[in-house]
């Protein structure tokens, strides 16, 4: 039984992000749990963002791979709860990030000590050239999930994955 | 009215503020002010409509009579929506949309907060994932009442406008009815008086940073609690409800 969820998870970390191809659902932490009822899989993810517009297409690329496997009866379940966080992004995932040109999360500082009114009090690293000398051009970008940074140095705009 | 009933009112009056304004904000698609506000406005519509979609599934499961988060969405008529009266105002200019925006995530910020300990585990957790989103919302909001109230003559003129209409649909935000009192006794639903306190606050706060005032001796307008709307939202469910109207049983 273990061997089996282990092989499928081993699958579920094959399906790229769909909005970021170079990290998979799994390395990204949308992917929660694996489990076995008789012969039917159940696959637990979670999303990202609650409006996020890849949960269809995740909730279909698990079910054609598994299906394409020669799984039979499979069953996705989303929840809510735990909240997703940038936290579980693998640190891996987060080299592969910087290698596409996205600035991955800092590590997080928790929310509530911060003023409600602040930005995060981060500085964000330019995935192009290195440079810590960068600034936000606007908390919300081209995903739920990413904001938009210039770098002041090679003057590139870039993604940065936010914390969440 | 029984604790089912009054929870499936409560997850509409939630959902409904979502979807409406999630809706409105979606009308900016493509013809925000400029392109990074036209993808910020996208953004926050996204995540609202998402948590509505969330919030109607379980009203409907709750309910049990075989309707679906669709059927919720496009199949009840203005009467049978409980979002704010607030939500559903118009666009107009950019500073209306900020204001009626930075009131609205004022609340929601508090409200989730508090939302996230109640007893009703499901709300607790939709709770929790909303108040990470609103939190990136309110940021934004605040910091556009500051450069609006403390920008030119023109910008803080509109700005002052835009709140000094809209107050008067912030008193019902606060109001609670029978709902509220059944599913405070089980500590499912959030005592609005504790939301009211705080929004007070932070409200008074970012005015004073942006110069804007507070008006005074408003009169409040009410009745959405009762499905009782502005004319404003019969043209956005209209347009919101055609395509699901037209073609029953469309899917995405």
């Amino acid at each position: 039984m273990e061997l089996q969820t282990d092989h499928i998870n081993q699958l579920l970390g094959q399906i790229p992000d769909p909005e970021i191809p170079v990290i998979s659902i799994v390395e990204l932490g949308v992917v929660r749990g694996v489990s076995m009822e008789g012969d039917k899989v159940i696959v637990t993810i979670t999303p990202t963002y609650s409006g996020c517009p890849a949960m269809r297409t995740i909730e279909m690329d698990i079910f054609n791979k598994l299906k394409d496997e020669g799984f039979e009866h499979i069953e996705i379940r989303t929840v809510q709860s735990p909240a997703w966080t940038t936290d579980w992004m693998a640190e891996e995932a987060k080299e592969k990030l910087r290698a596409y040109g996205i600035a991955p999360p800092n590590e997080h500082i928790n929310q509530r000590v911060r003023s409600i009114l602040s930005d995060e009090v981060t500085h964000v690293q330019c995935p192009h050239c290195a440079s810590w000398n960068t600034h936000l051009t606007s908390q919300f970008g081209s995903t739920a999930c990413k904001a938009l940074y210039k770098c002041d140095d090679c003057l590139e705009p870039f993604d940065y994955f936010k914390c969440i | 009215m029984t604790n089912q009933e009054a929870l499936v009112n409560y997850c509409l009056r939630l959902a409904d503020n979502n979807l409406i304004l999630g809706h409105r904000l979606s009308e900016l698609s493509g013809k925000g002010p400029f392109l990074e506000e036209d993808i910020a406005t996208t953004n926050i519509a996204l995540d609202l409509i998402g948590q509505a979609s969330s919030l109607l599934q379980y009203a409907a499961e709750v309910e049990g009579k075989g309707r679906t988060e669709d059927d919720l969405a496009f199949l009840r008529g203005e009467r049978e929506f409980y979002n704010t009266l607030l939500a559903e105002q118009e666009n107009k200019d950019f500073a209306v949309t900020i204001a009626r925006q930075f009131l609205t995530d004022a609340f929601d910020y508090f409200f989730y907060d508090e939302l996230k300990k109640s007893a009703d585990a499901r709300l607790a957790a939709l709770a929790e994932k909303s108040h990470k989103e609103i939190t990136y919302h309110l940021r934004h909001t605040s910091k556009w009442m500051e450069r609006l109230g403390e920008g030119t003559e023109e910008s803080h003129r509109r700005i002052q406008d835009a709140v000094d209409n809209l107050w008067r649909f912030t008193g019902e935000l606060f109001e609670m009815n029978e709902v509220d009192e059944i599913l405070l006794k089980e500590k499912i639903a959030v005592d609005l008086n504790v939301v009211k306190i705080q929004w007070d606050k932070l409200v008074a706060e970012v005015f004073a940073n942006s110069g804007i005032s507070i008006p005074e001796n408003v009169f409040m307008q009410r009745g959405s609690r009762e499905g009782k709307h502005t004319e404003k939202l019969g043209y956005l469910l209209a347009e919101m409800q055609h395509l699901h109207r037209a073609f029953p049983g469309v899917q995405w």
